[in-house]
């Protein structure tokens, strides 16, 4: 059974981290970052090419994840893959014991580092839970045709934006998502726990009944969440924060101190994380560190996490 | 309306290397409308080769380039020009049928973007993708399919940002657009219920429709 799902169903809190395959074929920093967060963390996302920017697949760093102990989380898009090829990896993962997913829409190969790529979005994250959840129910494939020796059951989960306008159309589509089998959500990055909470009000009120893992994003530096504000739809880091993140910048300079961007980055995500567990505003997080990996385990210590 | 663009005047002299005499073809449609195969651009195409050493035996400006048996009688008019070549100044349809019609090589002047609509004179706006399977019932007039960039059929993606596009920020969300005529219309259920996922089984292409068969 899934580590996720162990934890999210004992009321453990749960923590997921997340890691992306290189842009390469060179997988030691990602297999390195995994030894650090080995017993860490109940799973490890392997991101489907984010920002629609070309990787080595997810499926190829689950597999190498799965073998040196670390549970991976499979993400799958539907950018790059027709319904056949996602089930076919989905088959694949699950001979390699990887059986939690996340599915995704994706992101429009427009926006990514190979342009001229062909968009297919055959199935979106609706429709892949949904293809999925069918094949689990009747052992068959994407055309109806049994498997042999059935299907695989699976963890599926999917992702929410709670900073998002109008609100109607993201409870929408996550009311779709859980219908379709999503057993998990993880949000967008989170910078302020009040939107958050207003954000699961909604969903209550709207009778969907999910684990939502907050989503926690370590800042590196006032630029980046500038950045993010700016290009990354549905983050919102509060002016507050980033007048924080700028004024660790200039008194490092005047110290002559080098990473105090970067630890109180890391101070704000632990204090977030602390306070979600604290408060049971979340039965877990999921932490994007996006290329920060190693930082994870000093953030969980620091948010009082074994 | 078939939306065409003329093709950059560089593609279309490199597909005519070596040709000394062409016929234009016209079409008197969506082309004319579009600005790229009326009797001005005709006129305009004709000069144009000229100046660069093929010269027009002939000019067709059609009804319509799409209809075969139009088009088999109209390209009569070029059985003795002498013609080396045809240019098609419409959709590929049209180059198509032409070709259909003649034993000379069709070569087109313009690209055929979409299906369109003519907001006003020379401004169209892509409306639909055609994809056999129509959900406007249930949109609210405003189609996913071709004004949302993925064509997502259950609501929008993650990538949008006030109300914009991730792939091209000029447009709108078409979901948001979905959501706010709805919302209009009195009919947010709609975008409650599932849309059952219908594949793409039956929109295998080249597709044909013969009203002429007999129903079963």
């Amino acid at each position: 059974m899934s580590e996720l799902q162990k934890a999210l169903e004992s009321g453990i809190f749960a923590v997921t981290a997340e890691m992306a395959p290189p842009k390469g074929f060179g997988f030691s920093e990602q297999l390195e970052a995994a030894q650090l967060l080995r017993g860490k963390v109940h799973a490890v996302n392997v991101t489907d090419m984010q920002s629609a920017c070309l990787k080595a697949s997810s499926l190829g760093l689950c597999a190498h994840l799965r073998q040196a102990g670390v549970e991976p989380i499979l993400q799958i898009t539907g950018r790059d893959r027709n319904r056949m090829a996602i089930m076919a990896d989905v088959l694949s993962a699950a001979s390699f014991g990887i059986d939690t997913v996340l599915a995704l829409t994706g992101d429009h190969p427009a926006v990514g580092d190979c342009k001229q790529a062909k968009p297919v979005y055959d199935l979106d994250s609706v429709g892949i839970l949904h293809m999925l959840s069918e094949m689990e129910a009747t052992g068959a494939d994407c055309g109806g045709n049994p498997l042999s020796g059935g299907a695989p059951q699976l963890f599926k989960g999917a992702a929410v934006t709670p900073v998002y306008e109008p609100l109607f159309l993201q409870i929408n589509k996550l009311r779709q998502k859980v219908e379709a089998g999503a057993r998990y959500i993880q949000t967008q990055g989170i910078f302020d726990l009040d939107s958050l909470k207003r954000f699961l009000e909604a969903v209550d009120n709207a009778g969907i009944k999910v684990p939502i893992m907050a989503g926690i994003i370590p800042l590196k530096s006032a630029g980046m969440a500038r950045f993010m504000n700016e290009n990354v739809p549905g983050i919102a880091v509060p002016d507050e924060t980033i007048a924080r993140m700028a004024a660790a910048a200039e008194e490092g300079k005047a110290k002559g101190v080098k990473g105090l961007p970067v630890k109180l980055g890391m101070e704000i995500a632990a204090e977030m994380i602390a306070a979600i567990r604290a408060e049971n505003i979340c039965p877990g997080v999921h932490v994007m560190a996006i290329g920060a990996e190693r930082n994870v385990p000093a953030i969980l210590e620091m948010a009082g996490i074994k | 309306m078939i939306i065409t663009q003329k093709k950059p005047a560089d593609e279309l002299l490199a597909m005519l290397e070596g040709v000394r005499k062409v016929a234009v073809v016209g079409c008197g449609q969506c082309a004319s409308a579009c600005q790229t195969g009326g009797e001005k651009e005709i006129a305009e195409m004709k000069a144009f080769l000229e100046e660069h050493g093929v010269e027009v035996v002939g000019t067709v400006l059609p009804d319509e380039c799409c209809h075969k048996l139009l088009m088999k009688r109209e390209l009569k008019a070029l059985k003795d020009s002498g013609a080396e070549a045809i240019v098609g100044m419409s959709c590929g349809d049209g180059v198509q049928t032409v070709a259909d019609n003649v034993q000379l090589p069709v070569y087109p002047a313009n690209n055929t973007l979409f299906l369109g609509q003519v907001e006003r004179v020379g401004m169209f706006n892509e409306y639909c993708r055609m994809c056999g399977d129509c959900v406007l019932g249930s949109t609210g007039g405003v189609c996913p399919i071709t004004k949302c960039a993925k064509s997502l059929v259950n609501g929008p993606c993650g990538g949008q940002k006030n109300g914009k596009c991730e792939v091209n920020p000029e447009n709108d969300c078409a979901w948001i657009l979905i959501y706010k005529r709805l919302e209009v219309l009195g009919q947010l259920d709609k975008l409650t219920q599932r849309r059952p996922d219908k594949g793409y089984e039956a929109v295998a292409y080249p597709r044909h429709i013969n009203l002429r068969e007999k129903k079963a």
